[in-house]
């Protein structure tokens, strides 16, 4: 056993009154200067830094219809399983191969973001808006509709492309 | 015309004990919310603020909450000690305020009627043995719950209370010799006086009389009163409170408004032995009439015991718990033979003083 000396008290913590001095101070000037750090988040939302994982969407070709080129690497990359796709020919020249159904089973999903780094063709990306909750199960089965129409959450101008370049997150 | 005149006699006197039952009340519930939002800026936080503006309804709601809850009497506990046990607490609390002077006379319809519910020559003795009534109410309440917890929660909380009782009672000996009178309304209107220093007016405030005795008082009182650094009656993270365990519903309720209750009057107390009660410094130079001047100085007195009140909160959010060896260390090695050497000391100067003079 190893007895550890406690460390002498000096007179003047010993007799209590400077110390409980000290801390009272320290107190008082957290109450009268310190801004609260509370996030009054339903009135005023959380903001997220721009690499935030939150819910996906499946980036858009410039004509609207989806990027994703039904590789299967997302699925193969997701550590969750959460990824299911069925892939079809979609009868145009330009695109070899296309997702019929991409669906994202988003109650399983970890938010690893592994899906938008395997993608070989920029795809899919989590985007940093976070307000998802739906009390109905169903609503979190996103199929690909859904997670087209998820754009709407980014700003107009980065529907097409990834929002986080490299940059961005050299940046952060 | 007997009627009347009883009238006369009994209306001041029952518009002060509901005025002042009405406020003390009132005051315990917001000093609940004050605690939160105090704690809150200490701990760089916001607090309540979901009811009413700035959460100022926060106590209705919890009081409407508290006597929604269902009232719980467990099947093996005493009844009659159990329902007593809170009413026990509460009402010597409340009590306490009967002999507070919170005011000076005020003057209505030519009768001069002074701010204060009963103007008792024994004082102080009459707070104190009240004060000393609480404990019954803690320890009945750890008994009567019949739970082994409970039990030795009551036990170690009377076993601080009757500790620290010995050194508040010492601690105001000091300050008895000096004043020479138990009844408060002469404490105060002793503290008015002023020493002449040069030009300046320094008020004779019982805490400069009698710093040391403040000070021991000052920490009396926080033991008395079950307020950190001294709430091991209570100790809820690491005890998981004590005597109030089985309680719930109104009852837990009235736990609490005693708790608070006794700070109110502990500060009360404070203000009217150290601090000059109503007494505003300088003020008679300005040469208000009687009644303004009284209001002033019930707001005075009220002012003075915002501060202390707010002491009690900013202390409780400050230090951590005593352990137990370290609170009965500190009342019998510390607190009581430096009472014990401050009556010495006060005696021995007041002699020496008397002598000179
Ligand atoms: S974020 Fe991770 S868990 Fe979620 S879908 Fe993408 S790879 Fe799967
Ligand atoms: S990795 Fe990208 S392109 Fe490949 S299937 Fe997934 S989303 Fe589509």
């Amino acid at each position: 056993m190893i007895g550890i000396k406690k460390p002498e008290q000096t007179l003047m913590q010993k007799i209590y009154l400077p110390e409980i001095l000290r801390g009272l101070a320290i107190t008082i000037r957290h109450m009268l200067r310190q801004k609260p750090v509370t996030c009054e988040y339903p009135e005023k939302p959380h903001v997220v830094p721009p690499n935030f994982r939150g819910l996906h969407r499946l980036i858009q070709r410039p004509g609207g219809r989806e990027r994703c080129v039904a590789c299967e690497l997302c699925l193969t990359a997701c550590p969750a399983n959460c990824i299911s796709m069925v892939a079809a020919d979609p009868n145009d020249p330009n695109v070899e191969k296309y997702p019929l159904r991409y669906e994202i089973d988003v109650l399983r999903c970890i938010y690893c973001g592994f899906c938008e780094e395997a993608c070989p063709c920029d795809a899919i990306e989590l985007t940093p808006h976070y307000e998802m909750a739906s009390s109905r199960r169903e609503d979190f089965i996103f199929t690909k509709d859904r997670l087209l129409d998820n754009n709407r959450y980014v700003p107009e101008g980065e529907r097409v492309s990834k929002v986080r370049t490299n940059e961005t997150y050299l940046r952060i | 015309m007997i009627v009347p005149s009883l009238l006369l006699e009994l209306a001041p006197v029952l518009v002060k004990i509901f005025g002042a039952f009405f406020v003390v009340l009132t005051l315990t519930a917001y000093l609940t919310l004050a605690e939160r939002k105090f704690s809150a800026f200490i701990q760089d936080r916001i607090g309540p603020n979901r009811v009413g503006p700035f959460g100022l309804l926060q106590p209705l709601a919890d009081g409407i909450k508290f006597i929604f809850k269902e009232d719980i009497i467990p099947t093996q506990a005493h009844k009659l000690y159990y329902i007593l046990a809170p009413a026990l607490l509460l009402v010597p609390a409340l009590m306490g305020y009967a002999v507070i002077p919170f005011g000076d006379y005020v003057e209505v319809a030519g009768r001069l009627i002074p701010l204060q519910i009963a103007d008792v020559d024994i004082g102080i003795l009459y707070v104190l043995a009240i004060a000393g009534l609480s404990v019954y109410g803690l320890f009945m309440a750890g008994w009567a719950s019949n739970n082994k917890y409970s039990l030795l929660g009551g036990l170690r909380s009377s076993a601080q209370m009757v500790s620290y009782e010995l050194t508040l009672g010492l601690s105001i000996v000091g300050a008895l010799l000096v004043y020479g009178t138990t009844n408060l309304r002469d404490i105060v209107v002793q503290q008015t006086a002023y020493w002449q220093v040069g030009s300046i007016l320094i008020p004779k405030w019982g805490v400069f009389l009698q710093p040391l005795g403040f000070l021991l008082f000052l920490v009396s009182a926080f033991a008395e009163s079950n307020r950190l650094p001294f709430d091991l009656p209570e100790a809820e993270n690491e005890l998981v409170g004590g005597y109030h365990t089985e309680y719930g519903s109104m009852k837990f309720a009235m736990f609490f408004m005693g708790e608070y209750t006794g700070m109110i009057t502990m500060s009360a107390l404070l203000t009217t032995f150290f601090f000059g009660g109503w007494h505003v410094p300088w003020l008679e130079a300005a040469g208000l009439s009687r009644n303004v001047a009284a209001i002033l100085g019930v707001g005075a007195f009220c002012a003075k015991t915002g501060c202390f009140l707010f002491l009690y909160i900013w202390v409780r959010w400050t230090l951590p718990r005593f352990r137990y060896d370290q609170l009965m260390k500190l009342s019998w090695k510390g607190v009581f033979p430096l009472a014990l050497a401050n009556v010495f000391l006060t005696g021995v100067c007041l002699y020496l003083y008397s002598r000179l003079m």
